[in-house]
């Protein structure tokens, strides 16, 4: 796999894992509206992402939640073990 | 129901072939306090806990299922391409006799895993006081875990998942003062 | 805040190893923060992906075992 493909998938993981993180906190903190606006942000953030990274190598999600506009490629390697 | 990603939660590499280390690794794949027992137990839980605290098992759990990838994905690469030779010497020979290379759900001791490393009360306190504690066998053990190996990639890998254990296990705590809360009580947070 | 406690465990007279004169564990923030305070600061995306939180006060570093 070249370096882009790397540095795409790094950049999903660290605004995905800030999601991760604001999530649980809003599971407990659910009357925080500075966390919920910030998670709405990365939200918007990660939906630019991971379309721009899934135009280049891909779907990202199965059952339909990604589009596969250029033939099947769900179904394709790399797996995420495997890279 | 669940949809599947294609990528894993932090990236996981390994610096060398090192079926020993998978055999320990394997104790949080298929281990009482391991990452499969962690999903099962709080998505289990959720059915019969109070709405408040819901979203939090089932978040915490779907996040389990991710670490338990990144654990299969250590074992994966390190055993991949050992030979037969290099499993034995690691003590991997009965469970290539049983496995070849493949992964199962057991513990650094080859005990297959069992539903009863995992609890189910009913009562929330005492479900919640579990999970805590879970994390904090989690912890422990991705600390021993840590200090098994010299691999730094592997290291810090191992690192992250002990960190969402610290994460996890403060978020039930909450859970636990949320639980405890006197509904009729003002909220000064 | 020290993340590690320190304890000395008994040496026996006929003790067969070489005594471990000192124990160390983790005592981790988690112990400590309560219900965690909104506004709390936090590390950016990139930094909080590699520690593992978002938030510095729930940060608790593992240099692994010294001995
Ligand atoms: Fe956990």
């Amino acid at each position: 796999m070249e370096e882009q493909y790397y540095a795409m998938l790094h950049e999903l993981q660290a605004v995905d894992f800030v999601l991760v993180e604001l999530n649980l906190y809003l599971d407990t903190h659910p009357w925080d509206t500075m966390a919920l606006q910030q998670f709405n942000e990365m939200a918007q953030k990660r939906q630019f992402l991971a379309a721009q990274f899934e135009q280049c190598y891909g779907p990202l999600l199965n059952f339909g939640h990604s589009a596969s506009p250029h033939g099947w490629r769900w179904a394709m390697p790399p797996w995420p073990w495997q890279v | 129901m669940w949809i599947y990603e294609k990528k894993l939660q932090y990236p996981v590499r390994v610096s060398k072939c090192d079926p020993m280390m998978a055999r320990f690794l394997i104790e949080q794949y298929g281990g009482a306090d391991g990452e499969l027992s962690a999903a099962l137990r709080y998505l289990n839980q959720r059915y019969t806990i109070p709405d408040q605290v819901i979203g939090l098992l089932t978040d915490i759990g779907t996040e389990e299922f991710a670490h338990l990838e990144m654990i299969a994905t250590m074992v994966y690469k390190l055993t991949k391409d050992a030979t037969v030779e290099q499993l034995k010497a690691a003590g991997l020979g009965a469970h290539y006799a049983n496995h070849d290379r493949a992964l199962f759900y057991n513990n650094a001791a080859g005990v297959p895993w069992t539903a009863s490393y995992i609890q189910a009360k009913g009562d929330p306190i005492a479900d919640l006081y579990e999970d805590i504690a879970a994390e904090e066998k989690a912890r422990a053990t991705y600390q021993w875990l840590i200090d098994m190996t010299d691999d730094v990639d592997l290291q810090d890998s191992l690192k992250f998942l002990r960190e969402r254990e610290v994460v996890h296990s403060q978020r039930f705590r909450e859970a636990v003062d949320i639980l405890i809360q006197d509904r009729n009580t003002k909220k000064f947070f | 805040m020290n993340q590690f406690r320190v304890y000395c465990p008994f040496i026996g007279p006929f003790d067969p190893c070489p005594p471990i004169r000192e124990k160390v564990y983790s005592t981790p923030p988690n112990l400590f923060l309560g219900f965690q305070p909104p506004g709390l600061p936090q590390f950016n995306a990139h930094e909080a992906l590699k520690l593992g939180t978002l938030w510095p006060a729930l940060y608790s570093p593992y240099p692994g075992k010294q001995t």
